[in-house]
């Protein structure tokens, strides 16, 4: 039902992580492990996904996420995230997965039918 | 609300046949045809999965090795303001190399493959970074020129059929609308100066017009990946299109700079509403595609000495995370 | 002239003689002049010497912040010799003995450990001069402000490497202990006084050598024992005395804008 890789990662089990889903910091070759960055443009707005980047640990995957990610000032907050660390749904099963979400119209609003005139509603 | 079909839903009423290989290229088939995205784990063909590989890896290539002809002049730019916009420019294209890393490492490799294929040299980069930077005047032809042949080249692909690639190109042109501008504004303030700034500014021209023409790959019916690359919507019009729809940019640009462009056959045709140029020295092309242009070995040499002196510090930075994780647990 | 000079020079209003015209004023005079300039020679140097790592960091994402760095420097530099001059004049006119900047911003990138070697010290020095600065009000205080916010982010980058290279690998710690000792006699020189600065540099100092003992004993590293100052009695950058690389970094720096006189960019 699940995979266990965000989307920077998905595909690529060997890149960058250990098998317990833990950011591989590699002691061998010095290869950093990939995470996910999420930046909030501006107060009253969630924080929504910027990209990826690698990074040895998460202070210094901020850091480089400020520098990259923000260099023209897109952001007041940023998160980062090991890739690996993220569970994502399965392609596969897209539609089994959401299509009983799509057959329940009643749950917006233009499913309801009001007479003109009605104002506030 | 209207339930709009996903392209996939049609096809996936048949149950358990959704998952045999015709169920899946014709889903995929359809996505591409509605213009819908492909996503990371979306299923793909391979060999549309390879294609982007070798595109994206190319062009995340092309901008870090990009920044070289052009860092040789920080240190030597003439105005406090110049040095500034150049360090700008030069540290947008790193970004623009790592979005396009991460945006093929979701294709399933890894960044430190992509490099080692690209210091081995068995993974490309555009050819016209192979080209020196002799003069300041070059720092503005780059952004003119070559800057522009990108755009032209990199608008489209905001549009591309996968994804995390199409997303990183809204990034990257978005950020590089000064890239140009800036390289014009260098360029004019060349030619409108003493006659030797002038004189530098045409020689700048005369050098990086014909690469700059060559960044749209070899002519359509030469070209190996178009077509297939086309109906895949990776890419959307063809070579011959997109450089024809540069030069007809760059003519009158060139007329408010005050600069010529080397092409004696340069003409407005009033037929076809746009400007006929001179044939293309395509076995220049070739050459440098080999690896004999003037900086192939250049470039490649001082990318991996970089990344061979940083080795020590990126062990340093994974083996502190590790000893810290250790302590933690 | 011309015809084809004529025209240019119709459609360029700023020519070169205009363009000098235009130059403005400084803002200051006197001991405060020396001083903003000196700081903007400081700024102005690093900035130089940052910008050569340009396609050449350890890490493309180091590629990112090394320049960021060197772009808020650069900045402050502008800003700071724009009081005092036309920058480009300050910058690319001037020869190695009439720079004040400090020698330890001057000296050669070496490894990355020297880099952050030099970022470290200096970082942590800037920070408390700007702070000190801003609180003091002052015709410098407004830029101080602003660029405080910066430094401090430059100390955050330098603290974070040199405690990674430090408590890395034994090639790392070997590589920053070496690099602090090689730099560590620069730094007497920040300290000294800078007349009209308004800011008691001497009583910097302890604060500073805290904050850096503290950072270079959590990365395992010494605070070096040497002297912190050459013994050599011409001087120091503050006086317009440099060292033997200064000379090379001024001549690339230069040259371009040296080779046109009176041309605009």
């Amino acid at each position: 039902m699940t995979g266990q890789t965000g989307e920077s990662a998905s595909g690529a089990s060997s890149s960058g992580q250990s098998a317990d889903g833990t950011p591989a910091a590699a002691s061998t070759g010095g290869q950093w492990p990939l995470w996910e960055v999420f930046v909030r443009s501006r107060r009253g707005l969630s924080h929504s996904h910027a990209g990826s980047l690698h990074a040895p640990d998460a202070e210094m995957a901020l850091r480089n996420a400020r520098d990259l990610y923000t260099r023209r000032a897109e952001g007041v907050s940023i998160w980062v995230v090991p890739s690996s660390a993220v569970t994502a749904s399965s392609p596969d099963e897209k539609d089994p997965f959401f299509e009983p979400a799509g057959d329940k119209p009643y749950r917006h609003p233009t499913f309801y039918e009001i007479p003109e005139g009605v104002k506030h509603l | 609300m209207t339930t709009t079909a996903e392209p996939g839903a049609a096809t996936a009423q048949a149950g358990p046949d959704r998952h045999t290989p015709e169920a899946l290229q014709a889903e995929f088939d359809a996505a591409v045809a509605a213009d819908t995205r492909i996503e990371p784990r979306d299923w793909m063909p391979d060999a549309y999965r390879s294609t982007l590989v070798r595109q994206m890896a190319q062009h995340a290539h092309s901008e870090i090795i990009g920044m070289q002809p052009e860092a040789n002049w920080i240190t030597r730019a003439p105005s406090l303001r110049r040095k500034a916009i150049l360090m700008a420019k030069v540290q947008d294209e790193a970004g623009h190399g790592l979005y396009l890393y991460s945006a093929t490492e979701t294709l399933g490799v890894s960044r430190d493959e992509l490099l080692d294929k690209l210091h081995a040299g068995r993974q490309r980069y555009s050819s016209i970074f192979n080209y020196p930077t002799l003069a300041w005047a070059d720092v503005g032809a780059i952004g003119w020129l070559v800057d522009g042949a990108a755009i032209t080249n990199q608008v489209p692909l905001c549009r591309c059929s996968y994804g995390p690639y199409a997303r990183a190109m809204v990034r990257i042109c978005k950020e590089e609308s000064f890239h140009q501008r800036q390289g014009y504004e260098l360029l004019l303030a060349l030619s409108r100066g003493t006659d030797a700034q002038h004189a530098m500014a045409q020689d700048a021209v005369n050098r990086w017009w014909w690469p700059s023409l060559m960044m749209f790959g070899p002519p359509d019916d030469e070209s190996a990946h178009s077509a297939q690359s086309m109906a895949w919507k990776i890419k959307r019009h063809s070579n011959d299109e997109l450089r024809q729809r540069f030069v007809d940019i760059c003519v009158p640009q060139a007329e408010i700079l005050g600069l010529t462009l080397p092409d004696p056959d340069l003409r407005w045709n009033e037929e076809r509403g746009h400007y006929d140029y001179g044939a293309i020295d395509w076995s220049e092309f070739q050459e440098v595609l080999r690896g004999n242009g003037p900086c192939n070995e250049q470039r490649l040499e001082r990318r991996r000495a970089a990344h061979d002196n940083g080795s020590w510090v990126r062990d340093a930075a994974a083996a502190h995370a590790a000893k810290h994780r250790k302590a933690q647990a | 002239m011309t015809a084809t000079e004529q025209s240019r020079a119709a459609a360029a209003p700023a020519s070169p003689g205009a363009a000098a015209a235009e130059k403005a004023a400084p803002t200051l005079e006197g001991p405060a002049l020396a001083a903003a300039r000196a700081l903007g020679d400081d700024a102005l140097v690093l900035a130089q010497r940052l910008g050569e790592w340009a396609g050449n960091a350890p890490v493309l994402e180091e590629d990112v912040a090394l320049t960021n760095i060197a772009l808020d420097l650069l900045g402050q530099a502008r800003t700071l010799l724009s009081l005092t001059g036309d920058e480009d004049d300050l910058a690319f006119l001037r020869e190695e003995h009439e720079f004040h900047n400090a020698q330890l911003v001057e000296q050669p990138n070496g490894d990355f450990a020297v880099t952050i070697a030099r970022q470290l010290y200096f970082s942590v020095y800037q920070e408390l001069l700007y702070t000190a600065l801003a609180e003091h009000g002052g015709d410098l205080a407004p830029l101080a402000a602003k660029a405080v916010k910066e430094v401090a982010y430059h100390r955050d980058h330098a603290e974070q490497w040199t405690l990674r290279l430090g408590d890395g690998t034994e090639e790392s710690h070997r590589r920053m202990q070496q690099a602090l000792d090689a730099l560590w006699r620069y730094t007497g020189e920040l300290f000294q006084p800078l007349e009209g600065l308004g800011v008691d540099l001497p009583a910097l100092r302890e604060r500073w050598l805290e904050q850096v003992t503290a950072v270079v004993e959590k990365a395992t590293l010494a605070i070096p024992q040497g002297a912190d100052h050459t013994p050599w009695a011409a001087g120091a950058g503050r006086q317009g005395v440099h060292t033997e690389s200064f000379g090379r970094l001024l001549a690339e720096m230069q040259y371009l804008h040296r080779a046109h006189p009176g041309a605009s960019w």
